[in-house]
Protein backbone atom coordinates (compact mmCIF):
# COMPACT_ATOMS: atom_id res chain seq x y z
CA UNK A 1 0.00 0.00 0.00
CA UNK A 2 1.26 3.53 -0.36
CA UNK A 3 2.18 5.98 1.96
CA UNK A 4 -1.28 7.90 1.86
CA UNK A 5 -2.84 4.88 3.41
CA UNK A 6 -0.53 4.84 5.92
CA UNK A 7 -0.86 8.72 7.61
CA UNK A 8 -4.89 7.50 7.43
CA UNK A 9 -4.20 4.83 9.20
CA UNK A 10 -1.86 6.69 11.43
CA UNK A 11 -4.27 9.37 11.83
CA UNK A 12 -7.41 7.06 12.77
CA UNK A 13 -5.37 5.78 15.56
CA UNK A 14 -4.41 9.03 16.58
CA UNK A 15 -7.89 10.17 16.33
CA UNK A 16 -9.34 6.84 18.41
CA UNK A 17 -6.26 7.30 20.67
CA UNK A 18 -7.77 10.72 21.85
CA UNK A 19 -11.04 9.93 22.04
CA UNK A 20 -10.42 6.91 24.49
CA UNK A 21 -8.33 8.54 26.62
CA UNK A 22 -10.62 12.03 27.01
CA UNK A 23 -14.08 9.56 27.48
CA UNK A 24 -12.08 7.51 29.82
CA UNK A 25 -11.10 10.72 31.92
CA UNK A 26 -14.46 12.51 31.63
CA UNK A 27 -15.73 9.43 33.44
CA UNK A 28 -13.48 10.16 36.66
CA UNK A 29 -13.94 14.20 36.10
CA UNK A 30 -17.37 13.83 36.27
CA UNK A 31 -17.01 11.60 39.47
CA UNK A 32 -14.62 14.21 40.31
CA UNK A 33 -17.37 17.19 39.94
CA UNK A 34 -19.80 15.17 41.92
CA UNK A 35 -17.32 14.47 44.63
CA UNK A 36 -15.94 18.07 44.90
CA UNK A 37 -20.13 19.19 45.23
CA UNK A 38 -20.95 17.01 47.41
CA UNK A 39 -17.69 17.76 49.81
CA UNK A 40 -18.79 21.53 50.01
CA UNK A 41 -22.33 20.24 50.99
CA UNK A 42 -20.69 18.20 53.36
CA UNK A 43 -22.16 14.72 51.91
CA UNK A 44 -20.54 11.93 51.19
CA UNK A 45 -20.90 12.10 47.12
CA UNK A 46 -21.22 8.43 45.16
CA UNK A 47 -19.26 5.82 46.93
CA UNK A 48 -21.03 2.52 46.23
CA UNK A 49 -20.13 1.28 43.38
CA UNK A 50 -16.06 0.20 43.10
CA UNK A 51 -13.47 1.26 45.49
CA UNK A 52 -14.76 4.87 46.61
CA UNK A 53 -17.28 5.09 44.46
CA UNK A 54 -14.75 5.33 41.46
CA UNK A 55 -16.89 3.17 39.22
CA UNK A 56 -20.21 5.62 39.52
CA UNK A 57 -19.89 7.13 35.90
CA UNK A 58 -19.25 3.51 34.14
CA UNK A 59 -22.84 2.27 36.51
CA UNK A 60 -24.37 5.35 35.52
CA UNK A 61 -23.30 4.68 31.37
CA UNK A 62 -24.95 1.46 31.10
CA UNK A 63 -27.90 2.18 32.94
CA UNK A 64 -28.34 5.39 30.28
CA UNK A 65 -27.80 3.14 27.16
CA UNK A 66 -29.62 -0.03 28.78
CA UNK A 67 -33.09 2.25 28.91
CA UNK A 68 -35.71 2.86 26.56
CA UNK A 69 -35.45 5.64 23.85
CA UNK A 70 -38.99 7.49 24.37
CA UNK A 71 -39.52 9.92 21.55
CA UNK A 72 -42.79 12.21 22.21
CA UNK A 73 -45.45 12.08 19.81
CA UNK A 74 -45.28 15.43 18.35
CA UNK A 75 -41.58 15.57 17.84
CA UNK A 76 -39.85 16.31 14.61
CA UNK A 77 -37.86 12.52 15.14
CA UNK A 78 -34.85 13.57 12.71
CA UNK A 79 -33.80 16.66 14.22
CA UNK A 80 -34.87 15.59 17.55
CA UNK A 81 -32.46 12.46 17.17
CA UNK A 82 -29.89 14.78 15.39
CA UNK A 83 -29.57 16.98 18.21
CA UNK A 84 -27.86 14.85 20.65
CA UNK A 85 -25.94 13.68 17.89
CA UNK A 86 -24.65 16.90 16.94
CA UNK A 87 -23.71 18.20 20.18
CA UNK A 88 -21.73 15.26 20.67
CA UNK A 89 -19.66 14.88 17.41
CA UNK A 90 -18.84 18.67 17.92
CA UNK A 91 -17.84 17.87 21.48
CA UNK A 92 -15.60 15.53 20.26
CA UNK A 93 -13.94 17.35 17.08
CA UNK A 94 -12.94 20.13 18.67
CA UNK A 95 -9.87 17.64 20.51
CA UNK A 96 -7.92 17.54 16.93
CA UNK A 97 -6.62 20.85 17.48
CA UNK A 98 -5.39 20.80 21.16
CA UNK A 99 -2.00 20.41 21.79
CA UNK A 100 -1.34 18.00 24.54
CA UNK A 101 2.48 18.40 24.86
CA UNK A 102 5.08 19.25 22.57
CA UNK A 103 4.00 17.86 19.13
CA UNK A 104 1.34 16.02 20.80
CA UNK A 105 -1.76 17.62 18.41
CA UNK A 106 -3.21 15.15 15.71
CA UNK A 107 -4.02 18.23 13.35
CA UNK A 108 -1.40 21.67 14.24
CA UNK A 109 -3.29 23.84 12.29
CA UNK A 110 -2.43 27.61 11.10
CA UNK A 111 -5.68 28.66 12.54
CA UNK A 112 -6.43 26.37 15.72
CA UNK A 113 -8.03 29.00 18.27
CA UNK A 114 -10.52 30.48 15.23
CA UNK A 115 -11.22 26.86 14.72
CA UNK A 116 -11.88 25.86 18.69
CA UNK A 117 -14.05 29.49 18.60
CA UNK A 118 -16.19 28.03 15.42
CA UNK A 119 -16.72 24.85 17.09
CA UNK A 120 -17.51 25.90 20.28
CA UNK A 121 -20.13 28.26 18.71
CA UNK A 122 -21.60 25.70 16.84
CA UNK A 123 -22.44 24.12 19.81
CA UNK A 124 -25.31 25.89 20.37
CA UNK A 125 -27.45 24.00 17.45
CA UNK A 126 -27.60 20.99 19.66
CA UNK A 127 -29.16 22.87 22.16
CA UNK A 128 -31.33 24.85 20.05
CA UNK A 129 -32.41 21.91 17.68
CA UNK A 130 -32.80 19.51 20.87
CA UNK A 131 -35.36 22.78 22.57
CA UNK A 132 -37.57 22.96 19.23
CA UNK A 133 -37.57 19.53 18.29
CA UNK A 134 -39.22 18.53 21.11
CA UNK A 135 -42.85 20.37 20.40
CA UNK A 136 -42.67 21.11 24.31
CA UNK A 137 -42.66 24.25 26.40
CA UNK A 138 -40.00 23.79 28.26
CA UNK A 139 -37.49 22.61 26.23
CA UNK A 140 -38.36 25.50 23.53
CA UNK A 141 -38.06 28.01 26.39
CA UNK A 142 -34.10 26.22 27.27
CA UNK A 143 -33.45 26.87 24.01
CA UNK A 144 -33.90 29.91 23.32
CA UNK A 145 -32.68 31.12 26.34
CA UNK A 146 -29.51 29.04 25.41
CA UNK A 147 -29.23 30.53 21.93
CA UNK A 148 -29.04 33.99 22.97
CA UNK A 149 -26.83 33.41 26.31
CA UNK A 150 -24.41 31.32 24.11
CA UNK A 151 -24.10 34.18 21.34
CA UNK A 152 -24.10 37.16 23.66
CA UNK A 153 -20.72 35.54 25.67
CA UNK A 154 -18.76 34.65 22.50
CA UNK A 155 -18.56 38.25 21.77
CA UNK A 156 -16.43 38.51 24.73
CA UNK A 157 -14.65 35.03 24.67
CA UNK A 158 -13.75 36.33 21.27
CA UNK A 159 -12.14 39.79 22.23
CA UNK A 160 -10.12 38.05 24.95
CA UNK A 161 -8.42 35.59 22.48
CA UNK A 162 -7.78 38.51 20.37
CA UNK A 163 -6.04 40.29 23.56
CA UNK A 164 -3.89 37.20 23.71
CA UNK A 165 -3.19 36.28 19.66
CA UNK A 166 -2.09 40.44 20.36
CA UNK A 167 0.66 39.14 22.08
CA UNK A 168 1.70 36.14 20.11
CA UNK A 169 0.98 37.06 16.61
CA UNK A 170 0.15 33.38 15.77
CA UNK A 171 -3.32 31.72 15.45
CA UNK A 172 -2.04 28.37 15.98
CA UNK A 173 -2.37 26.99 19.63
CA UNK A 174 1.41 25.61 19.87
CA UNK A 175 2.81 29.13 19.69
CA UNK A 176 0.58 30.55 21.90
CA UNK A 177 1.99 27.97 24.47
CA UNK A 178 5.76 28.41 22.88
CA UNK A 179 4.87 32.01 23.51
CA UNK A 180 4.59 31.70 26.93
CA UNK A 181 7.82 29.81 27.53
CA UNK A 182 10.79 31.37 29.39
CA UNK A 183 10.66 32.47 33.48
CA UNK A 184 8.57 29.58 34.24
CA UNK A 185 4.80 30.45 36.06
CA UNK A 186 6.03 34.28 35.60
CA UNK A 187 5.69 34.13 32.08
CA UNK A 188 2.39 32.83 31.44
CA UNK A 189 -0.42 35.08 30.03
CA UNK A 190 -2.62 35.05 33.39
CA UNK A 191 -0.10 37.09 34.96
CA UNK A 192 -0.03 39.39 32.18
CA UNK A 193 -3.83 39.56 31.52
CA UNK A 194 -5.47 38.94 35.19
CA UNK A 195 -8.75 40.55 34.02
CA UNK A 196 -8.87 38.99 30.84
CA UNK A 197 -8.21 35.25 32.34
CA UNK A 198 -11.13 36.04 34.66
CA UNK A 199 -13.60 37.02 32.73
CA UNK A 200 -12.82 34.25 29.99
CA UNK A 201 -13.16 31.99 32.93
CA UNK A 202 -16.85 33.41 33.93
CA UNK A 203 -17.21 33.71 29.94
CA UNK A 204 -16.73 30.25 29.82
CA UNK A 205 -18.62 29.08 32.57
CA UNK A 206 -21.61 30.77 30.80
CA UNK A 207 -20.50 29.42 27.00
CA UNK A 208 -20.77 25.84 28.40
CA UNK A 209 -24.26 26.55 30.68
CA UNK A 210 -22.24 25.70 33.86
CA UNK A 211 -23.86 26.82 37.09
CA UNK A 212 -24.03 29.87 37.61
CA UNK A 213 -25.33 30.88 34.07
CA UNK A 214 -27.04 27.59 33.91
CA UNK A 215 -30.26 28.97 32.66
CA UNK A 216 -31.27 26.67 29.86
CA UNK A 217 -31.69 23.43 31.97
CA UNK A 218 -32.79 25.51 35.51
CA UNK A 219 -34.84 23.03 37.15
CA UNK A 220 -36.50 25.22 39.19
CA UNK A 221 -37.82 26.75 36.40
CA UNK A 222 -38.08 24.62 33.35
CA UNK A 223 -37.24 21.32 35.27
CA UNK A 224 -34.40 20.32 32.81
CA UNK A 225 -34.76 22.78 29.95
CA UNK A 226 -34.11 21.54 26.21
CA UNK A 227 -33.43 18.08 28.03
CA UNK A 228 -36.78 17.30 29.54
CA UNK A 229 -37.73 15.13 26.53
CA UNK A 230 -34.73 13.27 26.47
CA UNK A 231 -34.06 10.09 27.89
CA UNK A 232 -31.94 6.87 27.34
CA UNK A 233 -28.58 7.54 24.86
CA UNK A 234 -30.06 10.19 23.31
CA UNK A 235 -29.73 12.01 27.04
CA UNK A 236 -26.49 10.36 27.84
CA UNK A 237 -24.54 12.21 24.54
CA UNK A 238 -26.07 15.44 25.57
CA UNK A 239 -24.56 14.93 28.80
CA UNK A 240 -20.91 13.63 27.82
CA UNK A 241 -21.23 16.35 25.20
CA UNK A 242 -21.84 18.96 27.92
CA UNK A 243 -18.77 17.93 29.68
CA UNK A 244 -16.49 17.05 26.94
CA UNK A 245 -17.51 21.18 26.17
CA UNK A 246 -16.58 21.84 29.85
CA UNK A 247 -13.41 19.62 29.58
CA UNK A 248 -12.57 21.79 26.09
CA UNK A 249 -12.94 24.84 28.03
CA UNK A 250 -10.59 23.79 30.94
CA UNK A 251 -8.13 22.59 28.26
CA UNK A 252 -8.30 26.18 26.09
CA UNK A 253 -8.26 28.37 29.60
CA UNK A 254 -5.18 26.29 29.99
CA UNK A 255 -3.59 26.74 26.61
CA UNK A 256 -4.08 30.86 26.88
CA UNK A 257 -3.76 31.20 29.69
CA UNK A 258 -2.03 28.58 32.08
CA UNK A 259 0.79 28.11 29.64
CA UNK A 260 -0.69 24.79 28.42
CA UNK A 261 2.16 21.84 28.76
CA UNK A 262 5.07 24.10 30.47
CA UNK A 263 6.18 23.45 33.43
CA UNK A 264 6.01 26.31 36.30
CA UNK A 265 9.49 26.11 37.66
CA UNK A 266 10.94 25.84 33.76
CA UNK A 267 12.23 22.71 33.49
CA UNK A 268 10.36 19.26 32.78
CA UNK A 269 7.57 20.12 30.65
CA UNK A 270 5.35 17.52 29.20
CA UNK A 271 1.68 16.06 29.09
CA UNK A 272 1.94 15.81 33.08
CA UNK A 273 1.77 19.53 33.77
CA UNK A 274 -1.05 20.06 31.04
CA UNK A 275 -3.13 17.32 32.50
CA UNK A 276 -2.84 19.13 35.74
CA UNK A 277 -3.61 22.29 34.87
CA UNK A 278 -6.93 20.80 33.09
CA UNK A 279 -7.77 19.29 36.16
CA UNK A 280 -6.85 22.38 38.46
CA UNK A 281 -9.94 24.54 35.90
CA UNK A 282 -12.41 21.36 35.70
CA UNK A 283 -11.93 21.66 39.85
CA UNK A 284 -12.45 25.85 39.73
CA UNK A 285 -15.73 24.80 37.78
CA UNK A 286 -16.85 22.16 40.26
CA UNK A 287 -16.30 25.29 43.05
CA UNK A 288 -18.24 27.45 41.36
CA UNK A 289 -21.46 24.87 40.21
CA UNK A 290 -21.29 24.18 44.20
CA UNK A 291 -20.81 27.67 45.89
CA UNK A 292 -22.77 30.45 43.35
CA UNK A 293 -26.30 30.89 43.51
CA UNK A 294 -27.94 31.11 39.74
CA UNK A 295 -28.02 34.47 38.27
CA UNK A 296 -31.53 35.82 36.76
CA UNK A 297 -32.02 36.28 32.90
CA UNK A 298 -31.50 40.34 32.68
CA UNK A 299 -28.68 39.88 35.19
CA UNK A 300 -27.09 37.52 32.55
CA UNK A 301 -27.37 39.42 30.17
CA UNK A 302 -26.46 42.78 31.58
CA UNK A 303 -23.03 40.88 32.58
CA UNK A 304 -22.47 40.04 29.05
CA UNK A 305 -23.01 42.67 27.17
CA UNK A 306 -22.73 45.82 29.81
CA UNK A 307 -19.87 44.84 31.71
CA UNK A 308 -18.00 41.96 29.85
CA UNK A 309 -18.22 43.28 26.03
CA UNK A 310 -17.27 46.75 26.70
CA UNK A 311 -14.27 45.59 29.21
CA UNK A 312 -12.69 43.63 26.91
CA UNK A 313 -12.80 45.72 24.43
CA UNK A 314 -11.18 48.32 26.25
CA UNK A 315 -8.39 45.36 27.19
CA UNK A 316 -8.23 44.98 23.21
CA UNK A 317 -6.91 48.41 22.69
CA UNK A 318 -5.25 49.06 26.15
CA UNK A 319 -3.17 45.58 24.94
CA UNK A 320 -2.46 46.70 21.55
CA UNK A 321 -1.97 50.39 22.79
CA UNK A 322 0.77 49.20 25.49
CA UNK A 323 2.94 47.39 22.58
CA UNK A 324 2.58 50.17 20.40
CA UNK A 325 4.02 52.45 22.83
CA UNK A 326 6.82 50.31 24.11
CA UNK A 327 7.27 48.81 20.81
CA UNK A 328 7.05 45.08 21.77
CA UNK A 329 7.12 42.53 19.39
CA UNK A 330 4.43 39.43 19.47
CA UNK A 331 5.74 36.54 19.89
CA UNK A 332 6.11 35.21 16.64
CA UNK A 333 7.94 38.08 15.35
CA UNK A 334 10.94 38.07 17.95
CA UNK A 335 14.31 36.25 17.10
CA UNK A 336 13.28 32.91 19.44
CA UNK A 337 10.60 32.37 17.31
CA UNK A 338 12.36 32.62 13.93
CA UNK A 339 15.31 29.66 16.03
CA UNK A 340 12.06 27.26 16.49
CA UNK A 341 11.54 28.09 12.70
CA UNK A 342 7.91 29.02 13.91
CA UNK A 343 7.97 33.28 13.14
CA UNK A 344 5.82 35.29 11.23
CA UNK A 345 7.73 37.48 8.98
CA UNK A 346 6.35 40.92 8.85
CA UNK A 347 5.27 41.21 4.92
CA UNK A 348 5.58 44.67 3.53
CA UNK A 349 2.43 46.30 1.77
CA UNK A 350 2.15 45.52 -1.39
CA UNK A 351 3.14 48.63 -3.84
CA UNK A 352 0.75 51.46 -3.93
CA UNK A 353 0.84 52.06 -7.52
CA UNK A 354 -1.78 49.16 -8.00
CA UNK A 355 -4.29 50.99 -5.85
CA UNK A 356 -4.82 52.92 -9.02
CA UNK A 357 -5.76 50.72 -11.78
CA UNK A 358 -9.38 48.65 -11.16
CA UNK B 1 -8.36 13.04 -2.92
CA UNK B 2 -8.64 16.36 -2.72
CA UNK B 3 -10.76 16.16 -6.09
CA UNK B 4 -12.84 13.79 -3.66
CA UNK B 5 -13.28 16.37 -1.34
CA UNK B 6 -14.10 18.69 -3.69
CA UNK B 7 -16.93 16.94 -5.29
CA UNK B 8 -18.27 16.01 -1.78
CA UNK B 9 -18.88 19.87 -0.32
CA UNK B 10 -19.61 21.32 -3.68
CA UNK B 11 -22.22 18.43 -4.03
CA UNK B 12 -23.56 18.68 -0.37
CA UNK B 13 -23.78 22.37 -1.42
CA UNK B 14 -25.70 22.49 -4.03
CA UNK B 15 -28.05 19.92 -2.81
CA UNK B 16 -28.24 22.04 0.59
CA UNK B 17 -29.17 24.99 -1.09
CA UNK B 18 -31.69 23.54 -3.10
CA UNK B 19 -33.29 21.90 -0.35
CA UNK B 20 -33.47 25.48 1.37
CA UNK B 21 -35.98 26.27 -1.21
CA UNK B 22 -38.12 23.43 -1.20
CA UNK B 23 -38.08 21.83 2.54
CA UNK B 24 -41.82 22.12 3.85
CA UNK B 25 -40.78 23.11 7.11
CA UNK B 26 -38.81 26.79 7.24
CA UNK B 27 -37.02 25.44 10.13
CA UNK B 28 -35.65 22.34 8.18
CA UNK B 29 -35.19 25.32 5.86
CA UNK B 30 -33.10 26.88 7.71
CA UNK B 31 -30.77 24.13 8.97
CA UNK B 32 -30.09 22.90 5.47
CA UNK B 33 -29.01 26.91 5.07
CA UNK B 34 -26.60 25.90 7.73
CA UNK B 35 -25.53 22.87 6.28
CA UNK B 36 -24.42 24.72 2.94
CA UNK B 37 -22.71 27.30 4.96
CA UNK B 38 -20.67 24.38 6.58
CA UNK B 39 -19.81 22.66 2.64
CA UNK B 40 -18.58 26.19 2.02
CA UNK B 41 -16.21 26.22 4.87
CA UNK B 42 -14.97 23.16 3.57
CA UNK B 43 -14.26 24.30 0.19
CA UNK B 44 -12.41 27.29 0.94
CA UNK B 45 -10.27 25.51 3.29
CA UNK B 46 -9.64 22.99 0.04
CA UNK B 47 -8.57 26.17 -1.63
CA UNK B 48 -6.26 27.46 1.46
CA UNK B 49 -8.12 29.92 2.38
CA UNK B 50 -8.54 28.37 6.33
CA UNK B 51 -8.52 32.28 7.86
CA UNK B 52 -11.90 32.58 5.81
CA UNK B 53 -13.41 29.48 6.13
CA UNK B 54 -13.05 29.98 9.66
CA UNK B 55 -14.73 33.21 10.01
CA UNK B 56 -17.56 31.65 7.61
CA UNK B 57 -18.10 29.21 10.42
CA UNK B 58 -17.82 31.95 13.45
CA UNK B 59 -19.76 34.63 11.83
CA UNK B 60 -22.81 33.18 9.25
CA UNK B 61 -23.18 29.63 10.32
CA UNK B 62 -22.25 30.70 14.64
CA UNK B 63 -23.78 33.86 15.16
CA UNK B 64 -26.38 34.54 11.84
CA UNK B 65 -27.79 31.33 11.39
CA UNK B 66 -28.44 30.78 14.89
CA UNK B 67 -30.59 34.42 14.81
CA UNK B 68 -32.34 33.16 11.81
CA UNK B 69 -32.99 30.11 13.56
CA UNK B 70 -34.40 31.97 16.53
CA UNK B 71 -36.56 33.82 14.50
CA UNK B 72 -37.88 31.22 12.01
CA UNK B 73 -39.06 29.03 15.17
CA UNK B 74 -40.52 31.63 16.75
CA UNK B 75 -42.67 31.89 13.58
CA UNK B 76 -46.27 31.24 13.51
CA UNK B 77 -47.55 30.92 10.16
CA UNK B 78 -49.43 28.33 8.03
CA UNK B 79 -47.30 26.24 6.02
CA UNK B 80 -50.10 25.06 3.54
CA UNK B 81 -50.60 28.39 2.89
CA UNK B 82 -47.22 29.79 2.29
CA UNK B 83 -46.91 26.95 -0.11
CA UNK B 84 -49.57 27.67 -2.70
CA UNK B 85 -47.63 30.83 -3.12
CA UNK B 86 -44.91 29.57 -4.04
CA UNK B 87 -46.17 30.48 -8.09
CA UNK B 88 -46.57 33.85 -7.53
CA UNK B 89 -43.43 34.22 -6.40
CA UNK B 90 -41.24 32.15 -8.81
CA UNK B 91 -40.22 34.85 -11.40
CA UNK B 92 -39.81 37.61 -9.16
CA UNK B 93 -37.32 34.87 -7.22
CA UNK B 94 -36.33 33.93 -10.86
CA UNK B 95 -35.59 37.53 -11.85
CA UNK B 96 -33.18 38.03 -8.64
CA UNK B 97 -30.71 34.67 -9.57
CA UNK B 98 -30.47 35.54 -13.22
CA UNK B 99 -29.40 39.14 -12.05
CA UNK B 100 -27.10 37.54 -9.23
CA UNK B 101 -25.56 35.23 -11.79
CA UNK B 102 -24.79 37.94 -14.43
CA UNK B 103 -23.25 39.91 -11.38
CA UNK B 104 -21.62 36.91 -10.35
CA UNK B 105 -19.80 36.75 -14.42
CA UNK B 106 -19.30 40.35 -14.92
CA UNK B 107 -17.17 40.16 -11.27
CA UNK B 108 -15.26 36.93 -12.04
CA UNK B 109 -14.55 38.25 -15.55
CA UNK B 110 -13.11 42.08 -14.43
CA UNK B 111 -10.79 40.38 -11.80
CA UNK B 112 -7.51 40.43 -13.56
CA UNK B 113 -5.37 39.42 -10.56
CA UNK B 114 -4.48 42.40 -9.45
CA UNK B 115 -6.49 42.20 -6.02
CA UNK B 116 -4.80 39.10 -5.54
CA UNK B 117 -2.40 40.59 -2.94
CA UNK B 118 -3.39 38.44 -0.08
CA UNK B 119 -3.28 35.04 -2.13
CA UNK B 120 0.21 36.12 -3.68
CA UNK B 121 1.57 37.58 -0.80
CA UNK B 122 0.77 34.25 1.52
CA UNK B 123 2.24 32.53 -1.64
CA UNK B 124 5.32 34.66 -1.74
CA UNK B 125 6.38 34.99 1.61
CA UNK B 126 5.12 31.62 3.10
CA UNK B 127 2.97 33.03 5.90
CA UNK B 128 -0.23 31.84 6.74
CA UNK B 129 -2.93 33.61 5.14
CA UNK B 130 -4.19 35.41 8.33
CA UNK B 131 -0.90 37.45 8.74
CA UNK B 132 -1.14 38.26 4.83
CA UNK B 133 -4.49 39.20 4.64
CA UNK B 134 -3.81 41.72 7.59
CA UNK B 135 -0.84 43.17 5.80
CA UNK B 136 -3.18 44.05 2.90
CA UNK B 137 -6.63 44.96 4.83
CA UNK B 138 -4.73 47.41 7.44
CA UNK B 139 -2.38 49.14 4.53
CA UNK B 140 -3.62 49.06 1.01
CA UNK B 141 -6.99 48.47 1.74
CA UNK B 142 -7.55 50.68 5.27
CA UNK B 143 -10.08 53.04 3.94
CA UNK B 144 -12.25 50.47 2.55
CA UNK B 145 -11.83 48.64 5.55
CA UNK B 146 -12.30 51.77 7.54
CA UNK B 147 -15.82 52.48 5.45
CA UNK B 148 -17.38 48.86 6.23
CA UNK B 149 -16.83 49.21 9.87
CA UNK B 150 -18.75 52.83 9.81
CA UNK B 151 -21.42 51.21 7.57
CA UNK B 152 -21.70 48.26 10.34
CA UNK B 153 -21.62 50.65 12.87
CA UNK B 154 -24.56 52.91 11.24
CA UNK B 155 -26.62 49.91 10.65
CA UNK B 156 -25.96 48.84 14.28
CA UNK B 157 -27.24 52.15 15.49
CA UNK B 158 -29.97 51.81 13.07
CA UNK B 159 -31.66 49.05 14.56
CA UNK B 160 -31.29 50.29 17.38
CA UNK B 161 -32.68 53.47 17.31
CA UNK B 162 -35.60 51.43 15.40
CA UNK B 163 -36.15 49.20 17.79
CA UNK B 164 -35.82 51.03 21.01
CA UNK B 165 -38.98 51.78 22.59
CA UNK B 166 -39.24 53.99 26.43
CA UNK B 167 -42.28 52.21 28.19
CA UNK B 168 -44.00 53.95 31.03
CA UNK B 169 -44.47 52.14 34.02
CA UNK B 170 -41.90 49.47 34.26
CA UNK B 171 -39.74 49.41 37.55
CA UNK B 172 -36.06 49.46 36.50
CA UNK B 173 -33.41 48.29 38.62
CA UNK B 174 -30.76 50.20 39.73
CA UNK B 175 -27.75 47.74 39.57
CA UNK B 176 -25.65 49.89 41.37
CA UNK B 177 -28.02 50.83 43.83
CA UNK B 178 -28.66 47.12 44.75
CA UNK B 179 -25.09 46.29 45.33
CA UNK B 180 -25.12 49.26 47.76
CA UNK B 181 -28.26 47.78 50.53
CA UNK B 182 -26.56 46.10 53.37
CA UNK B 183 -28.31 44.93 56.67
CA UNK B 184 -28.02 48.26 58.41
CA UNK B 185 -30.27 50.15 55.79
CA UNK B 186 -32.55 47.38 54.64
CA UNK B 187 -33.33 45.69 57.78
CA UNK B 188 -34.74 47.44 60.62
CA UNK B 189 -34.87 45.07 63.84
CA UNK B 190 -38.06 45.24 66.07
CA UNK B 191 -38.58 44.41 69.12
CA UNK B 192 -42.42 43.29 69.57
CA UNK B 193 -44.38 42.55 73.00
CA UNK B 194 -47.02 39.94 73.42
CA UNK B 195 -50.51 41.76 72.90
CA UNK B 196 -48.94 44.80 71.28
CA UNK B 197 -48.74 45.78 67.77
CA UNK B 198 -45.79 47.75 65.85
Amino acid sequence: MNDGFWTFLIILGQCLAVMIAVLISLAFLLYMDRKVWAAVQLRKGPNVVGPFGLLQSFADFLKFVMKEIVIPAGADRTVFLLAPMLTFVLASIAWVAIPFAEGWVISDMNVGILYLFAISSLGVYGVIMGGWAGNSKYPFLGGLRSAAQMVSYEVSIGFVIVCVLLMVGSLNLSDIVHAQAGAGVLSWFFLKQPVMFIVFFISALAETNRPPFDLPEAESELVAGYQVEYSSTPYLLFMIGEYMNIVMMCALTTILFLGGWLSPIGVGHGLFWFVLKVVFCFFMFAMVKAIVPRYRYDQLMRLGWKVFLPLSLAFVVLTAGWMKIFDIQPWAYTEKAHEMGRGAMIIEAPAATKTEDS
Amino acid sequence: MQAIAFYLFSTVAVIAGTLVVFAKNPVHSVLWLILAFFSTAGLFVLMGAEFLAMLLMIIYVGAVAVLFLFVVMMLDIDFAELRGSVAQYLPLGLAIGVVLMVELTVGFAAWTGLERDAIEASAVYGTTNAHALGAVVYTKYVYAFQAAGLILLVAMIGAIVLTLRTREGVRKQDVWAQMQRDPKTAVELKDVRPGQSL
